[in-house]
């Protein structure tokens, strides 16, 4: 059997297919579109009732999408790598942007959470994931040849409680959450030891028991006691028929929404979506039945007038987002890639699950955003941000894949 | 696969080793499971218990308001209506669409309304308290009556005035204004009643006016844009085609009150219904009140009602109750009471007040019932000023309010109409016979104290039958005097044939009345007693003298129907009865329940229940009622009878009268004229009471007001012929 002549390596490389050219990761681009999409939609529903111009925040949300699409489309550009070096710069944005907020900050529903811009309140710890992650993400590569040393893990942690325990005093609890499980997915993906995990594990127990029952008992309250109420009202879904009235009032006294009686409604919202969604008939939401059902709640709105269809198309595409997200960890070029892929998904992943098992009643009320989804320029350009990350891994991954013959899928 | 790979990244590039596959591995993992309860928790959720849910969420949108049902009618004898429902264009305020000034100045006095509430149960806590320490007390001190009274005042349900209207909205005082002037009502009057309406049911329309008349409507209509908030919706009230006619045994009708929904004959009404306050409307509303249906509004979180499209449940309407009352009787005798009364007035006598009535003795069927003066039930199918209630419901100078009947809410003595009880106990028991002479003389004296005839007029020494006839007070005075050794023999009978008890007419609020006897006396005198325990010794006049045992004198009042007895004229009604019903079944009698219901109908006009009253049987010797009715008819016939000159002209042989007239007096007040009538007729007896409160004798006001009744009950022609006996 002849064999065919062996091509010289002094031939130029083949120029590359036309399909690596392509700029995006489509099927990342298209659940980002797609959620962007559905956000706008069911916002309509949520806040059709608003006494202030009705498409007001329609609006505002597409611009907001329309900014952070563009912003994602510049990052998909840039060479993440080189933001790297600059990690240490990034930490400190972070922190001081958390301070700012704290010190300047504008108080909603109880918390000091944003700034206050002419177009835009700008709320740091939302922009801080980003920055986290990326910090984060540097440290552990500049560590990458002591990752299994329990200094690492340390430093890491470290690292993530300080802006943790700053957006926890905002009061952002949220937020915090999110930090802490970036951390861990960080450590978890960058290769620390079973037993450092396992031991941080039962440190994450040790601590929730301590904050939600024995500080208490000795008087210290780490959390407001309206985390407190939130963290726990889940485990009695309960009794709310009677309580409602009293939730009701103790709303009018505080402003803040009883978090039972808000699940409780948003779980009728949802419930009487059914199958294919109350439509035109929908009540809960559009009567103002479900507090924040514009931001936190948005969920509530999307059940109950698309039904079961409209809410398993979001999560199809939640689904798809946080998948193509795991492919692009594993496709990365680099071990900063990696972990920027990782912790975005950790990011995606906690807030998606959270958020949408607090409005099913499954997750105590925690003011975590659904990605893309919930109204706020601050979240979704933060999250789009994220993407535009991940699509700069993914043309990087796929550019020196091609540079190194790799075929990459 | 590191040992094919070519190039040395300078990165530290990690392929994807096991290690770093594993750990992917187990982060999809965890998404999936992730995905896996979302999805099961919404599948359960919106595919399980979704209808729950929707019926949850349609729970928390709908606010149920009443649609009044139309109430029954009630009607005459024949089902001729006397009060009727019908239906009219009120003019409406739909809260949410008026002015936001509006829901200040509800906030504010809802605020005002808490306080007084507040203060009030304070008031009540003190006044009941206050009640306990009193005890049994009849008659209190002159600080303690303040006492009271201010308490009482203090308890009763509150009046707040609404606050004025914010000055800053002139949108709302200017649409009040504008309202006012086109339906002719003042502008702070429409506030006051939007105001009040809102609070009581929050989202209901309010009631401005019920009769607006089609001009003011029509304007209204026309120039809707001008008039936010300002709608016409049909409801239906209470009609009185007869005006003041037997208004206080129809009663009236009114907004079901607070206390009034504890009731257990109110149990299960919707608040704000209307349902009966007083009389036939009160006793019967368990059938007139219908069934109100509902209307289902949907409101928003903040309780602000929104379009929807929730289907009404329509109202039933109330059932008509038919009553016995013969309108053509009942209007002529309320003509004939005005009649016997001005003539009174006219004579120089303040005929205060009067009641009669008009039964049938085989059945107790009331055929006329009334009270004068009346009032216009009319006005409490509107909304009812609070000092246009107190007018009606309180009397002044003595003389009753015009709410009460006196038919049977009045508490008198008879006079002489009690005789023929007197007559009968005695005769039966031997006290007296028939024909054995008593009571010569001006006056019969008890140790000196002299009980004397009318006039001092002296009948000399007669038998029953005359005495009854002439009205001789002494003859009674001494078979009085003699029954006293026989016990209560008078005041039995009076309980047998119906005196002194409640009738158990359909009727509320019936006074029981009183028949002295020594045990009553006994009874009065300990609350004497405790009431002056209770008042530092002071006297309460409850009895005149403390401690004074009975003695003859009550008995030989009583005989007379002076005294202390206590009745009114539907109680004799009862007695009158019993002996003409025995008296036509040679003894056998029935006590009859008097009532006023005949059968409740659908609204269709056919028969759903016919309403039964039980009766009692008694047995009374027919020679001596036979004797006792001669003696009436003969009072009501014969030459120098105490009515018989009102009965002339009268055709005795066909309706032959036995009547007995009646003077009672009470001290401070001008005599109060009495006459009780049985007048035969095979096929409509008939048995009139009539009394006249400070209207003179018996035969000079009372007995004329019979006659005229009796007329018209046997289609004669009516003449009022004034008597002439001056005989108490």
């Amino acid at each position: 059997m002849p064999l065919s002549p062996i091509k010289p390596t002094e031939e130029p490389p083949p120029t590359l297919p036309r399909a690596s050219r392509l700029p995006l990761d489509p099927l990342l681009t298209l659940a980002v579109i797609g959620l962007g999409v559905c956000s706008v939609i069911t916002l309509k529903v949520a806040t059709r009732d608003l006494p202030i111009d009705p498409h007001y925040y329609v609006e505002r949300q597409a611009i907001y999408l329309g900014v952070g699409f563009a912003l994602m489309l510049g990052i998909s550009r840039l060479d993440y790598a080189r933001l790297r070096r600059h990690w240490r710069v990034m930490y400190a944005v972070l922190l001081l942007s958390i301070l700012a907020v704290l010190g300047l900050g504008h108080s909603a529903n109880g918390a000091q959470r944003a700034i206050n811009f002419p177009l835009f309140s700008f709320q740091a710890s939302e922009l801080g994931k980003i920055l986290l992650i990326l910090a984060l993400s540097a440290l552990i590569v500049e560590r990458a040849r002591h990752l299994r040393e329990r200094d690492t893990t340390v430093r890491v942690l470290i690292a993530a409680l300080v802006p943790t325990m700053l957006v926890i005093v905002q009061p952002d609890l949220g937020s915090g959450l999110v930090y802490m499980t970036i951390a861990c997915m960080l450590l978890f993906v960058a290769g620390t030891s079973w037993r450092h995990l396992a031991a941080l594990a039962a440190l994450v127990c040790v601590s929730i028991a301590f904050v939600l029952v024995a500080a208490p008992a000795v008087g210290v309250h780490v959390l407001k006691p309206y985390q407190v109420e939130r963290l726990t009202a889940f485990i009695h879904p309960n009794s709310n028929a009677q309580k409602e009235s009293e939730s009701k009032e103790r709303e009018a006294k505080d402003g803040e929404p009883d978090p039972s009686y808000q699940q409780q409604q948003s779980k009728i919202a949802i419930g009487s979506g059914g199958k294919t969604g109350r439509g035109p008939n929908a009540s809960q939401v559009p009567y103002g039945f479900v507090p924040e059902s514009d931001t936190d709640f948005i969920f509530a709105a999307l059940g109950e007038k698309y039904g079961f269809v409209g809410a398993g198309l979001v999560l199809a595409l939640y689904a798809l987002l946080i998948s193509r997200t795991l492919r692009v960890l594993v496709m990365s070029k680099d071990l900063f890639g990696s972990l920027i892929a990782a912790g975005i998904a950790a990011m995606l992943m906690f807030q998606v699950f959270v958020n949408v098992g607090m409005t099913i009643g499954i997750m105590p009320v925690t003011g975590v955003t659904l990605p893309l989804m919930s109204y706020g320029g601050s979240s979704v350009i933060a999250t789009l941000l994220g993407v535009g990350l991940l699509q700069s891994i993914y043309v990087q991954a796929r550019a020196s894949a091609a540079l190194k013959g790799r075929v990459l899928r | 696969m590191s040992a094919i790979e070519p190039v040395k990244p300078r990165d530290p590039r990690v392929p994807v080793s096991p290690q770093l596959a594993l750990r992917v591995a187990i982060i999809s993992g965890v998404a999936m499971v992730m995905f896996g309860v979302i999805f099961f928790r919404l599948w359960f959720l919106q595919v399980l218990s979704s209808e729950q849910y929707v019926s949850q969420a349609d729970a928390e949108l709908a606010r149920h308001l009443p649609i009044a049902a139309p109430r029954g009618q009630i009607l005459d004898r024949e089902g001729q209506p006397i009060v009727g429902s019908t239906t009219t264009n009120a003019v409406q305020i739909v809260p949410e669409e008026l002015p936001p000034g509006i829901s200040s100045q509800v906030a504010a006095y809802q605020a005002t309304l808490d306080e007084a509430e507040e203060a009030r149960h304070v008031a009540l806590a003190r006044l009941s308290s206050f009640r306990a320490s009193l005890g049994g007390v009849r008659r209190l001190t002159h600080a303690q009556h303040h006492e009271l009274d201010s308490l009482r005042r203090a308890a009763a349900p509150p009046r707040v005035a609404v606050p004025p209207l914010p000055a800053s909205d002139t949108a709302l005082a200017g649409l009040f204004e504008r309202l006012g002037h086109v339906i002719g009502m003042r502008a702070r009057t429409i506030d006051e009643r939007v105001v009040e309406g809102m609070t009581a049911t929050p989202y209901a329309h309010v009631t401005i006016k019920t009769a607006a008349g089609s001009g003011p409507l029509t304007v209204l209509g026309e120039r809707a844009d001008e008039f936010p908030g300002v709608v016409q919706e049909p409801v239906s009230i209470r009609e009185y085609p007869f005006g003041e006619m037997a208004a206080q045994i129809l009663g009236y009708v009114g907004q079901v009150s607070e206390p009034e929904l504890k009731q257990p004959a109110f149990r299960g009404v919707k608040q704000g219904t209307i349902v009966g306050q007083a009389g036939l409307e009160y006793y019967y509303d368990h059938y007139l009140r219908g069934k109100p249906g509902v209307q289902r509004v949907a409101v928003n979180a903040e309780g602000q009602p929104v379009p929807s499209k929730l289907p009404p449940t329509p109202p039933q309407a109330g059932y008509s109750l038919q009553t016995t009352l013969d309108l053509g009787l009942q209007r002529a005798s309320e003509k004939a009471m005005q009649e016997g009364m001005e003539h009174a007035r006219a004579g120089g006598k303040p005929a205060i007040a009067g009641g009669f009535v008009a039964l049938d003795p085989r059945n107790g069927e009331v055929l006329a019932m009334g009270s004068s003066p009346s009032f216009d039930p009319d006005k409490f199918a509107k909304p009812l000023s609070y000092r246009e209630y107190a007018e009606l419901s309180s009397g002044a100078n003595g003389i009753p309010g015009r709410l009460t009947d006196l038919a049977d809410e009045g508490e008198y003595p008879t006079g002489s109409t009690f005789k023929p009880i007197t007559a009968m106990a005695a005769l039966e028991a031997g006290v007296i016979t028939p024909s054995e002479g008593l009571g010569s003389g001006q006056c019969i004296y008890v140790s000196t104290e002299p009980f004397c005839n009318a006039g001092h007029a002296d009948y000399g020494a007669v038998g029953l039958v005359e005495a009854l006839k002439v009205s001789s007070d002494t003859y009674f005075f001494e078979v009085g005097e003699r029954a006293n050794a026989y016990g209560n023999v008078i005041q039995n009978k009076a309980h047998e044939l119906g005196v002194g008890e409640p009738t158990g007419i359909d009727l509320p609020s019936e006074f029981p009345g009183v028949v002295p006897d020594r045990r009553w006396l006994a009874e009065q005198d300990e609350l004497e007693t405790k009431c002056e325990a209770a008042h530092h010794g002071n006297r309460c006049y409850i009895v005149a003298e403390p401690g004074a045992p009975w003695t003859v004198g009550y008995n030989m009042d009583l005989a007379v129907g002076q005294g202390e007895l206590l009745t009114d004229p539907l109680q004799m009604a009862v007695a009158y009865s019993t002996l003409a019903n025995a008296y036509r079944n040679g003894g056998e009698g029935t006590v009859v329940t008097p009532h006023l219901g005949k059968q409740i109908d659908e609204r269709s006009g056919s028969l759903l229940q016919t309403l039964r009253f039980p009766s009692r049987h008694v047995h009374l010797n027919s020679e001596d009622l036979g004797l006792v009715m001669e003696g009436i008819h003969d009072a009501a016939s014969e030459p120098g009878g105490t009515s018989a000159d009102v009965w002339s002209g009268w055709n005795q042989e066909l309706h032959p009268v036995y009547g007995k007239t009646g003077t009672a007096e009470r001290a401070g007040h001008v005599e109060q004229s009495w006459y009780m009538c049985y007048i035969a007729d095979p096929k409509h007896p008939i048995v009139i009471a009539v009394t006249v409160e400070e209207g003179g004798f018996g035969a000079e006001t009372a007995a004329p007001i019979a006659r005229l009744i009796a007329s018209q009950w046997f289609g004669v022609a009516k003449r009022f012929v004034a008597g002439s006996s001056k005989t108490f």
